[in-house]
């Protein structure tokens, strides 16, 4: 099977991330970034189903050059190989522009199975990877925590709301979106982290694939949240916080 | 039409609630012009019952016996062509796990980009949504021309029982093909058997990734015993192995509403959020003082929980003894 990878660089988790002077993007020049925790799940079931069927992964990513270490760290997992789409505006894309990026890089390289995470942990939009199918003309489904080759093609283990899941049967090629959860996570060998080295980064740019359009959406300003609930913040030591805490609990609150 | 349309949800032969908070928003766009609801499926005369005298100006039933079960290739399809009949300035979704599967590509087919999962709606009209989950918000501007598609996320727009005269529903019957639909979906089914009822518990304590590893978990644990209360979890404790997902509170877990939920070392994504905040009282400890969970705990303690925790644990022993 050949498998692609759309793998996103999302600010690190706990990364303390500050609005830009402008109001229009976040501060990112010193900030940590990481995978997005969803493709780093798409990454893992990719590898299993190479480790189980054979064939082949690539990533692909879109974003300036600090994304390379990212798709470095994939490779040292155990991708194969990738295909770096070098582009300086991804913020100031809509989810149709970006997607219509992934699309045009992913076309030429006919894969089985093109696997996306749900959601990016940065923009939320919860989308790219159902566009690059509709743009791909492929059959598709979200929400996925485990694929399975059948004769015909996949069935993979959808999640409802709930706690509820059902499965669903697609022929290939297909596209999923990969839900986070579904398999464990590997680490990269100091051995992986070699071969890394050596395998293939393809630069393609914004310009090469022609997927450029003018949004339909455009992102204006961010701002904090404005507090609508009125929280009391108990300070002071942990001790003295932990004492009022229980005070509130029992006399004001009453639910101890 | 150049008007709403507002796609109402079938959630067990029901329109599901988060349904009515989409109609809502719906009002807020189409307050001139009035709203159109559409209900999608095999057979739609309950759920357009259950729309009519709900305030809409249109109630239309998109019925095929193809839309059962859903597909996402079915109800894209069938939506795109009532969508190309009608026309709408906007298409109003709830952001549920369905609008998420199909509505993107739904959206695509029009050269259009859905705004997902807003928050609020303004003057212009400007999209709030939010970013890096739920620590900040940002304004969207639908800027092309042609159907603007938004899909809203629950809890976000007050659903207002309307009482208005009923309009009769019409019905729109889609041209679909069996081979049209590409996707074979099974029968849904739950996996894990329940050992806990957290819907039923009066109290919990529920830990997060904050937490780091599950070695620490004992911590919180004695902290839930102490106050007598159940252990609950967010979702990657428990996609982590370190809890059962029967202890997960959120969208893909439980829904619970005790008198007290303490969440320690969680931020606040509101697929947690969706989960716990109609609790009664609710504690948040975090580190981060501008963590979401903030938002809607009633205390909060800004603090290191490997600090706080167990200064919580001797106090509540304290007032026992
Ligand atoms: C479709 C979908 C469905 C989902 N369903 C669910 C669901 O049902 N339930 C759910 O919970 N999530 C769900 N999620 C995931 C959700 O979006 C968040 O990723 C998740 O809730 C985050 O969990 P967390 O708060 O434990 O972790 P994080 O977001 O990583 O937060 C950890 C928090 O711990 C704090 N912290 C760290 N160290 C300390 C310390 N020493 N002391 C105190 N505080 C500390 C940090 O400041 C941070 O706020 C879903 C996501 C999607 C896309
Ligand atoms: N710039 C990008 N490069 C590669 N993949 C991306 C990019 N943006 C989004 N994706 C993929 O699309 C998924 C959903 O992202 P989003 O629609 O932003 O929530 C991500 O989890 C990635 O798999």
């Amino acid at each position: 099977m050949k498998i692609i990878v759309a793998i996103k660089q999302v600010p690190e988790r706990d990364a303390p991330v500050r609005i830009d002077p402008a109001g229009t993007w976040i501060e990112e020049s010193s900030l940590q970034f990481a995978l997005n925790e969803s493709d780093a799940y798409a990454l893992e079931e990719a590898l299993q189903l190479k480790e189980k069927h054979g064939g082949e992964v690539a990533v692909v990513s879109a974003g300036p050059e600090r994304v390379g270490s990212t798709i470095r760290e994939a490779l040292a997992k155990g991708a194969d190989r990738a295909v770096h789409i070098l582009c300086d505006d991804l913020h100031s894309r809509d989810a149709l522009g970006v997607a219509r990026l992934l699309a045009a890089a992913i076309k030429p390289e006919q894969p089985d199975l093109v696997l996306s995470g749900l959601q990016s942990e940065d923009l939320g939009l919860g989308q790219t990877g159902v566009i690059v199918a509709e743009l791909l003309g492929l059959p598709h489904a979200t929400l996925i925590l485990n694929v399975e080759k059948t004769e015909t093609g996949v069935k993979v283990k959808r999640e409802l709301e709930e706690g509820w899941f059902q499965s669903v049967e697609l022929p290939l090629p297909a596209a999923l979106s990969i839900q986070s959860g579904g398999n464990k996570l590997r680490y990269a060998t100091l051995m992986g982290i070699k071969r890394a080295k050596t395998k293939e980064v393809r630069i393609l740019t914004a310009a090469e694939l022609g997927a450029d359009s003018a949004p339909v959406v455009r992102m204006e300003r961010i701002a904090l949240p404005t507090k609508q609930k009125s929280t009391q913040m108990l300070d002071g030591s942990p001790k003295e916080a932990a004492a009022a805490l229980l005070e509130k609990l029992k006399f004001e609150a009453r639910v101890l | 039409m150049s008007g709403v349309l507002v796609i109402l949800e079938d959630r067990g032969g029901r329109i599901s609630r988060l349904s009515w908070e989409a109609a809502a928003a719906a009002r807020i766009l189409g307050a001139q012009r009035g709203v159109t609801a559409a209900v999608v499926g095999a057979q739609t005369e309950a759920l357009a019952a259950e729309a009519c005298g709900q305030g809409f100006a249109r109630v239309v039933r998109v019925e095929h016996a193809l839309l059962a079960p859903y597909t996402a290739d079915g109800f894209a399809l069938a939506l795109e062509q009532l969508i190309r009949a009608e026309s709408p300035d906007y298409v109003v979704f709830p952001h549920s796990y369905q609008v998420r599967d199909y509505a993107p590509a739904l959206a695509c087919r029009f050269g259009q980009v859905l705004i997902s999962d807003v928050v609020a709606i303004g003057e212009g009209p400007v999209f709030t949504r939010q970013l890096m989950q739920g620590r900040f918000n940002a304004s969207y501007r639908h800027t092309a021309s042609g159907p603007c598609f938004v899909s809203v996320q629950a809890g976000a727009f007050r659903a207002e029982p309307a009482d208005l005269p009923a309009a009769a529903p019409e019905s729109f019957a889609p041209a679909l093909d069996a081979a049209q639909i590409r996707t074979r979906p099974g029968e849904p089914f739950r996996s894990s058997a329940q050992t806990v009822d957290l819907a039923a518990a009066q109290r919990i304590v529920s830990i997060g990734r904050g937490i780091r590893e599950a070695a620490n978990i004992p911590l919180v644990e004695e902290l839930a015993r102490a106050l007598d209360a159940e252990l609950a979890a967010s979702r990657p404790i428990c996609d982590s192995g370190w809890l059962p997902i029967e202890r997960q509170v959120g969208s893909s877990g439980h829904t619970v509403s005790p008198r007290l939920y303490v969440a320690v070392g969680i931020s606040g994504a509101i697929q947690h959020l969706v989960g716990m905040k109609g609790s009664q009282c609710i504690v948040a400890i975090n580190k981060d003082p501008d963590a979401p969970i903030f938002e809607v705990a009633d205390y909060g303690i800004a603090g290191d929980l490997f600090e706080v925790v167990p200064a919580l644990i001797a106090a509540v022993k304290a007032g026992k003894a």
